[in-house]
């Protein structure tokens, strides 16, 4: 690891190259930016439908500087599983352009809409299977690709173009999906969550996921300047917001001897040893323009208070995992 | 009358991107730029890594320097800068 500082990461070459078409100010391209700076050699990158592989390869450009394979919307995991096979069969045969690869890092790109509800079933297979690679979940909450549908990872009360704050509905009326626990239930080595405020983090955590023997996952909070409604530069501001307030804590899971063992990383865990210094949830909402009807024309108390109990639960759940 | 465009017998097979995005410049996006002043950077670096588009670069001497062939004019690093030393700058 030794090759992981600032320093150096810096000075490594981006393989994802400018002037794809993502909007100014998305947390998508900085996550695969780090995510990527963290390769330990050969990679393989794949990705599903989504804002990332239509805006980075708009024919004839592409903005991958390595080896990247389009897969649909449902199957990044599928996908990935079979790069992973075809390496160890050309491994075992000792032929084939990907024999001479002592280590391969495989990558799954995917959104909240290909994880949460169109690829679970592909990404869970997969994980059953027990393939070597590394999928990256960029949610950002909703479809924003499409027009900011809801989806299984869009929070409470949050206004998408499928679920609209009216006076009679708030928002979306369901809760956020836990698919980290719907992971962790498959026994996998490696299970984290990152976000873009914390490079070192996303880094450390993207090297461990490769290291690991079998399917790692990564779970990246991605603010979307369009589909949240805020101004592109506080795009860092919230990601940092989301792990303060706790609605969206970073820690790490490993599994040891049979166990999810659960680890908080700095950031949270510094809010676990002083629970004075967590943010209220509030301070995260009122940045965003989904939120808004929460504060305007009326403030609903009731819905914000709701919101923070739920953050509660879920951070004090957490903790009893963590062992604090 | 549009240019002719390329028919299935020319493109490559399967229609696999063939040029890098490098060759598409998304500078003109921005109605902003960024502009850092180095007597005040303290070279953390961090702006390198919250750029979305990889356009700022670290130079040899450690100073950060911005790809204007790129930038959309986010804000990010201005806003995100510790000692505040970037400034976004209308384009005129």
């Amino acid at each position: 690891m030794s090759d992981l500082t600032l320093r150096e990461a810096a000075k490594k070459t981006d393989l994802l190259a400018p002037g794809h078409r993502l909007c100014a100010g998305c947390d998508e391209s900085i996550i695969v930016r780090m995510v990527l700076k963290a390769v330990r050699g050969p990679t393989m990158v794949t990705a599903a439908t989504g804002c990332l592989e239509v805006a980075t390869t708009i024919f004839p450009y592409t903005a991958w500087r390595l080896p990247w394979i389009h897969s649909a919307f449902e199957n990044a995991a599928a996908t990935a599983s079979g790069m992973e096979a075809a390496w160890r069969a050309m491994r075992r045969k000792g032929r084939g352009p990907l024999a001479k690869y002592e280590t391969l890092d495989i990558v799954a790109f995917a959104g909240d809409g290909g994880t949460y509800d169109i690829g679970l079933q592909a990404l869970s297979g997969a994980l059953e299977r027990g393939h070597d690679f590394t999928y990256v979940l960029l949610d950002n909450e909703a479809y924003m690709n499409t027009g900011i549908q809801r989806s299984g990872g869009t929070p409470h009360a949050a206004a998408t173009t499928t679920s609209p704050a009216g006076h009679v509905i708030p928002g979306k009326r369901e809760w956020k999906k836990p698919i980290d626990e719907i992971v962790i239930a498959h026994e996998i080595p490696y299970v984290a969550t990152m976000s873009a405020a914390w490079p070192m983090d996303v880094m450390r955590k993207a090297r461990s996921a490769f290291e690991a023997e079998g399917p790692a996952f990564l779970h990246a909070i991605v603010p979307c300047t369009r589909g949240w409604r805020y101004p592109s530069e506080k795009t860092i501001e919230i990601s940092r917001l989301a792990v303060q307030t706790c609605i969206f804590p970073l820690w790490e899971c490993r599994l040891e001897e049979g166990r999810p063992v659960y680890k908080l990383s700095a950031a949270s865990a510094a809010i676990a040893r002083r629970p004075e210094s967590k943010k209220p949830v509030e301070e995260y909402l009122k940045l965003q323009g989904r939120f808004r009807h929460l504060f305007r024309p009326e403030r609903r108390d009731d819905i914000i208070d709701s919101i923070q109990a739920w953050v509660d639960h879920r951070w004090q759940m957490l903790l009893e995992k963590a062992g604090f | 009358m549009s240019e002719q465009k390329p028919g299935w017998r020319e493109l490559p097979r399967g229609a696999v991107p063939y040029k890098s995005t490098e060759e598409y410049e998304t500078g003109d996006w921005g109605v902003e730029y960024p502009e850092i002043d180095r007597s005040r950077c303290t070279k953390c670096m961090l702006c390198h890594f919250y750029c979305p588009e990889g356009a700022i670069k670290v130079r040899e001497d450690g100073y950060t320097e911005v790809d204007l062939r790129y930038c959309k004019g986010c804000g990010i690093c201005a806003e995100e800068c510790p000692v505040k030393c970037i400034k976004m700058v209308l384009k005129t």
